[in-house]
């Protein structure tokens, strides 16, 4: 069981880099330990700001400093810095279009036991909508260090959600096919299959281990990591739809406004068929553990597999 | 430019302000006329920024927090060649067009947008910071309006300022007194406003920001003080330069009628050749 979560790949991503390229800043609203941050705020200082529990000023800070060239990773639970400083991430990344990097961390239920206050099941929804806003959900550690290096290279603002816990890998340091906005295929590309599952984050573990289950029932299934949530790769959920009887989504959201509802969207447009959106309840998410949470709502590989076999 | 030209000066920005405000069929008047004398006073006498100089990296930073008071900020840009005024009047609140009713950085000479309030203060934290790291002598200046002070950013950047002790960061504060709904007093007390920003470690200045002379001298003084932020306590007064609309909250967004217009024209003509004849 691979024991590096998401945000530790970011923090090893970004000490890799911040030696040669000074203008790489971490900024922490009192959560550099829980960003993983630690050994950033320590070998670079000079790049790194502290703001206390204040993550509006985290937002519209790393924005000034991005108008002044600096390349900010602004750190903060993704249920504080996708609600709280929604604004500053609307009006002081989006509308001025400054590069800022919004890392939203402890993603979803990562905090399950903490209650409604600490879930963020409405963050894909909320950063998708502001215009130039990204919306990126890597699935594990080798595909977050991928992704942390091509956002490196841009100077425009993104969301970057990850959970709090290791996942297993789904790629390798050999492996790790990826290129920026477009989905990856893990299974199944261009044959025609019942199922097509388009999955992204901490639910593409579980969506794999369900398509394994099914084809051993004999039911056919590809897989898309859609890790790139906005810009959505389109061509590639077409192309999934195309050549599948249906499509599933399986994603730690509510279920409006984030990865199911965007894929509908472009099936119901390019490829009509019958779209099944697997997430989180439109209610306050029952809290526990993040397994025991998606054991409950069925975002499990049986729980997946057992939905999918019921649509057919 | 000395205090004189200035004063002269500003009066021809009232009036660009009031044309500017006519052709586009209304604006924020009021808080226009008492910020127009800090904003002309910084880019004629303090800002080292030129349309030459928009992207230099050692250029001063200035972001209009209060950003409604845009039509002021356009005459101080016309006047100052970033921006053509019969340009801005052509297209000001025009469909499609980039001169809009807030800041927009499309333009030349506008770092930042703005319009919703208290995020002037925190961007302007992160571009002081940078100067700080970056070991650059820019200095970093923002206007905000007083009824702005209810904005909890506000104090979220001046805790962030004052722990930083970013000294090359200047606020300027335009306490006209008044916001859309009445006295700030009535509304949401900022009392006692020069002890509050104290309290947040800044270097508190009052002046009379009627006054282009005490407001010249307060931002030199801001820029030799040294350890701390400088938070420039502007007291003016809103509509400033007309009787008709001096202190009356209903010019905070107002399209005069003719005959108004034709008497704020007249006072401010009036101002000017008060200036002239001393």
């Amino acid at each position: 069981m691979n024991k590096i979560p998401n945000r530790q790949a970011i923090c090893q991503t970004l000490l890799k880099y911040a030696e040669k390229d000074k203008s790489i800043f971490a900024l922490c609203s009192d959560s550099r330990g829980s960003a993983g941050m630690s050994p950033f705020f320590q070998q670079f200082p000079e790049q790194t700001v502290e703001l206390g529990i204040a993550e509006q000023n985290l937002v519209s800070i790393a924005a000034g400093l991005a108008s002044c060239g600096k390349k900010p990773y602004a750190f903060s639970p993704a249920c504080f810095l996708a609600s709280r400083s929604y604004e500053q991430a609307k009006v002081d990344c989006a509308y001025s279009n400054t590069n800022v990097k919004l890392i939203g961390i402890s993603g979803g239920v990562s905090y399950g036991a903490l209650g409604m206050s600490h879930h963020s099941a409405q963050d894909i929804a909320a950063m998708a909508a502001l215009p130039n806003m990204r919306v990126y959900l890597p699935s594990d550690r080798f595909q977050t260090a991928k992704l942390i290096e091509a956002l490196l290279q841009d100077e425009k603002p993104a969301y970057v959600r990850v959970g709090r816990n290791p996942v297993e890998d789904i790629y390798s340091d050999e492996a790790c096919p990826f290129e920026l906005n477009r989905a990856t295929w893990l299974r199944s590309r261009a044959q025609t299959v019942r199922v097509a599952l388009i999955t992204c984050g901490e639910m593409v573990c579980p969506a794999l281990e369900a398509a394994g289950l099914l084809e051993r029932e004999g039911i056919s299934v590809s897989v898309l990591d859609m890790y790139c949530v906005k810009p959505l790769d389109k061509a590639a959920v077409t192309e999934a739809a195309q050549n599948a009887d249906i499509v599933v989504t399986v994603e730690e959201h509510s279920p409006y406004g984030g990865l199911g509802s965007m894929v509908a969207q472009v099936v119901g447009e390019c490829c009509p068929k019958r779209v099944k959106c697997l997430s989180l309840p439109d209610a306050p998410v029952i809290t526990g553990t993040s397994a025991e949470v998606f054991a409950h709502y069925g975002l499990t590989g049986r729980g997946i597999a057992k939905t999918v076999k019921e649509l057919l | 430019m000395e205090n004189k030209e200035l004063e002269l000066l500003s009066w021809n920005l009232r009036r660009d302000t009031l044309d500017i405000i006519m052709a586009g069929g209304g604006g924020h008047i009021g808080g226009d006329m008492s910020l127009l004398n800090a904003l002309m006073v910084l880019y004629k006498n303090h800002l080292n920024i030129t349309p030459e100089t928009v992207d230099d990296p050692d250029r001063d930073r200035f972001v209009l927090s209060k950003g409604h008071a845009m039509e002021a900020y356009y005459a101080v840009l016309c006047h100052c060649r970033f921006l053509d005024l019969d340009d801005v009047k052509a297209g000001f609140n025009k469909f499609g067009s980039p001169y809009i009713g807030h800041p927009n950085n499309k333009l030349p000479g506008i770092e930042m947008n703005s319009g919703s309030l208290g995020h002037g203060l925190p961007v302007c934290v992160g571009m002081a910071l940078a100067g700080k790291r970056d070991g650059k002598k820019y200095r970093v200046y923002t206007i905000l309006g007083d009824g702005e002070l209810a904005e909890g950013s506000v104090w979220e950047g001046a805790m962030a300022a004052g722990h930083y002790k970013l000294d090359n960061l200047c606020a300027v504060i335009d306490r006209n007194g008044l916001q859309i709904s009445g006295s700030t007093e009535d509304v949401m007390s900022h009392k006692p406003l020069g002890a509050r920003w104290e309290s947040f470690g800044w270097n508190v200045l009052e002046v009379n920001g009627n006054s282009i002379a005490q407001l010249d001298k307060a931002f030199s003084q801001a820029k030799s003080y040294m350890g701390k932020p400088t938070v420039i306590i502007s007291q003016t007064t809103k509509g400033f330069g007309s009787p008709l609309m001096e202190n009356r909250p209903e010019w905070h967004h107002h399209l005069p009628t003719e005959e108004e217009y034709e008497a704020i024209k007249a006072d401010f003509q009036k101002g000017k050749e008060a200036v002239a004849s001393e």
